[in-house]
């Protein structure tokens, strides 16, 4: 028994068609419970007032769009090296999922960012990074519709994804060395962390059970999104072997 | 995967030899079991109606697609003639042929004896200095089919070789194969008229599925590769 | 290998082969921009570096879809394909043709254009210097995009969408080298970044576009 096996669709689809109604739930129980939690039961930042609550969505949103990414380059190193369909149909599924994602942390932080900063918008290297990542999913979808054959369509998406990596970390290098920017760095991290060198800007407890818990949440949440894709990329691929078959026959 | 110079086996040079070999056109598969073998000095001609698979066994004999299955053993370098000819129409036709010569690694002393060969066979010789758009569309064949003779491969693969080619020029395609095969050359043609070569004949069958959509892929084939054939990974019955 | 580069240049310098076309459009765009944003010298001079590394970037991508496109219509790609010579080094040697023919002379006639734009007179070393090397980038990197949509029909914009991001980081270190002299920082670091990233093009990204090109073929 090895992990492989899941790779055939068959297989694929009866434990993923098993395991999809629980992890919605869960997903769903623990969104609107960490929202619930983060918008009605924790105290107002004295800074920042109420608007500090988009952490609970901006943050978590930010996450799943870096590690959609990330899904996507390690499925479609699994079709490069083994050439499971699966795992090209999954890589393909997570990608607007992650570009959706890239657009909610976006839209997010320009709704945090006005009354924050008093722009909308700024050209600071985070935000210039994720509108840049946002792009990179862009091209990588219109590739996966472009491409007529889909084995093809897979075979080129993964190239593209392996080399879209090492120039979507190389532009974050980039941007941070063309801007220093306003954004506060990734507070979420050092919650926890020993040196207390830097209190003022790390994120207090209060706030920080409530995000973990979104940040739960979100992540299953795309876990039930992507396995619900997949599943439908996979219906799809066998309604057109199908179809091929009956053209031939 | 094949290798083209794979001189461990007992293929002799210009030999190639395929087995159970399985392609896939657009994912679907269009051939399946094909097993033949061309010796040098042979010519072998496709035949079999539109779509029964011609092309795509060439382009995966050329090394220009993957097969599903199979194997493909040759001994020696192979040179492929599709339905496009592969010429630059600004450049002329001398320059076109000297190009493809040094891209097959022919040195700069056999150069112009490799050419005059080329042009010679394909009666070109008052077309040297013009661009190749300028000629006519049996004339670019010519062309086309001129370039294998600077290639110095021993396998020929050609697609269609005769479309376009009027009586005189099939008869000088014919007398290239024939003199290719003299100097222990072989060739796999597929074509739909008789160009005139004394060559052995494969006739392909079309391909057909019927019944065997819910096989389990492994089901009595003699090869026991479990890896479904192309889309047919999605064909299983299953809880879909 | 040589003979293919030479061919390359060959063509594009023949009627009709558009060695010319880049060089003009980014003429034109360098043109447009003051019109676009007014005459005032202190602000020309100060956008100077950008303008004429967009440009340059643009001239770039007009021209990428011709690289491969035309050998993969009439044939050439599937005969070099099977022809004893590596795939990865034909994709490297029609990037160094493209750029020979667009990034080269668009790097050699920027200073002409610099004067247009009242680019300061420390600036134009450094302009140079960072365009010679960022533009062989540009020319591997649009290689390989136009690889992966050669077998698209109308693959153009498709190009354009994927080559794009994948300028971000040539197009920051190049044009920042090009400015920096004039923002009083120290060029090195910029220009340092931009060698290893069209080292790190050169070395890496013909594979990639000869495992698209394969697949495009198939």
């Amino acid at each position: 028994m090895s992990l492989w096996e899941y790779a055939n669709p068959t297989k694929f689809m009866r434990l993923s068609g098993a395991v999809l109604p629980w992890v919605s739930a869960l997903a769903a129980i623990s969104i609107v419970s960490a929202l619930y939690w983060g918008f009605f039961l924790t105290p107002e930042d004295f800074k920042q007032g109420s608007t500090v609550k988009i952490i609970f969505i901006h943050v978590p949103a930010a996450m799943i769009a870096i590690n959609a990414w990330f899904m996507m380059l390690v499925t479609s190193l699994v079709w490069v090296i083994r050439r499971h369909h699966v795992s090209a149909l999954a890589a393909r599924a997570s990608a607007p999922i992650g570009f959706v994602m890239t657009l909610i942390a976006l839209i997010t932080g320009a709704v945090w960012g006005q009354p924050m900063w008093g722009t909308w918008w700024a050209w600071d290297p985070r935000l210039t990074s994720f509108l840049i990542l946002g792009l990179f999913y862009l091209g990588y979808m219109a590739l996966w519709e472009a491409v007529e054959n889909d084995d093809t369509a897979a075979d080129l998406t993964s190239v593209l994804c392996l080399v879209g990596t090492v120039f979507a970390i190389l532009s974050r290098y980039a941007v941070n060395f063309w801007n220093q920017g306003l954004h506060q760095g990734a507070s979420v991290i050092r919650v926890d962390g020993v040196t207390g060198a830097d209190t003022a800007e790390k994120v207090s407890n209060v706030y920080f059970y409530p995000l973990a818990l979104s940040m739960l949440g979100f992540f299953l949440l795309f876990v039930a999104l992507v396995l619900l894709r997949t599943r439908t990329e996979i219906r799809l691929r066998r309604m057109q072997a199908l179809l091929a078959r009956e053209r031939v026959n | 995967m094949s290798n083209p110079n794979d001189t461990s086996n007992d293929l002799p040079r210009g030999g190639l030899r395929v087995e159970n070999l399985t392609c896939t056109r657009g994912g679907v598969p269009v051939l399946r079991g094909v097993s033949f073998k061309l010796s040098p000095g042979v010519a072998v001609l496709l035949r079999g109606p539109n779509g029964v698979g011609k092309t795509t066994l060439l382009r995966t004999i050329a090394g220009l697609q993957p097969p599903l299955r199979g194997s493909i053993e040759m001994n020696g370098a192979i040179a492929w003639a599709g339905h496009a000819d592969a010429i630059k129409g600004t450049l002329s036709v001398s320059e076109n042929l000297r190009f493809w010569a040094s891209v097959h690694g022919v040195g700069r002393r056999g150069i112009s004896a490799t050419l005059d060969h080329a042009i010679e066979s394909f009666y070109l010789g008052d077309l040297t200095t013009r661009p190749a758009q300028s000629l006519s569309a049996g004339q670019k064949r010519r062309l086309g089919l001129a370039r294998l003779c600077v290639t110095g491969a021993e396998i020929w693969a050609l697609d269609e070789p005769t479309v376009s080619l009027d009586a005189d020029s099939v008869t000088l395609f014919a007398d290239a194969v024939r003199a290719h095969c003299a100097a222990g050359g072989s060739a796999l043609i597929a074509t739909h008229i008789d160009p005139g070569i004394e060559a052995a004949t494969l006739d392909l069958q079309p391909y057909s599925t019927r019944g065997d959509l819910n096989d389990a892929p492994s089901g009595g084939d003699e090869d026991d590769d479990e890896t479904p054939l192309g889309d047919d990974v999605f064909l299983s019955e299953g809880s879909l | 290998m040589i003979s293919l580069l030479i061919r390359d240049l060959r063509i594009a310098t023949r009627a009709g082969g558009g060695a010319g076309l880049g060089l003009a459009f980014f003429l034109m765009v360098v043109i447009l921009v003051p019109l676009g944003v007014g005459p005032e010298t202190q602000l020309l001079a100060r956008i100077a570096p950008g303008i004429l590394w967009v440009g340059a970037l643009l001239a770039c991508l007009l021209t990428l879809d011709r690289i491969f496109a035309l050998d993969f219509e009439d044939g050439t790609l599937d005969a070099l394909v099977c022809a004893p010579v590596p795939l990865s080094g034909v994709v490297l040697v029609k990037s160094i043709a493209h750029w020979l023919v667009t990034g080269l002379p668009l790097t050699l006639i920027s200073p002409l254009l610099g004067v247009l734009l009242n680019l300061p007179a420390e600036g134009y070393l450094w302009l140079m210097a960072s365009l010679l090397p960022g533009t062989l980038s540009l020319s591997v990197i649009g290689a390989f995009g136009a690889a992966l949509t050669v077998g698209v029909r109308r693959g153009g914009l498709l190009l354009s969408l994927l080559v794009l991001p994948l300028y971000v980081p040539t197009l920051v270190f190049g044009a920042e080298c090009a400015s920096s002299l004039m923002n009083f920082k120290d060029p090195l670091a910029p220009f340092i970044f931009l060698i290893v990233i069209t080292l790190g093009a050169l070395a890496f990204l013909p594979m990639a576009g000869a495992a698209a090109l394969r697949a495009n073929l198939r």
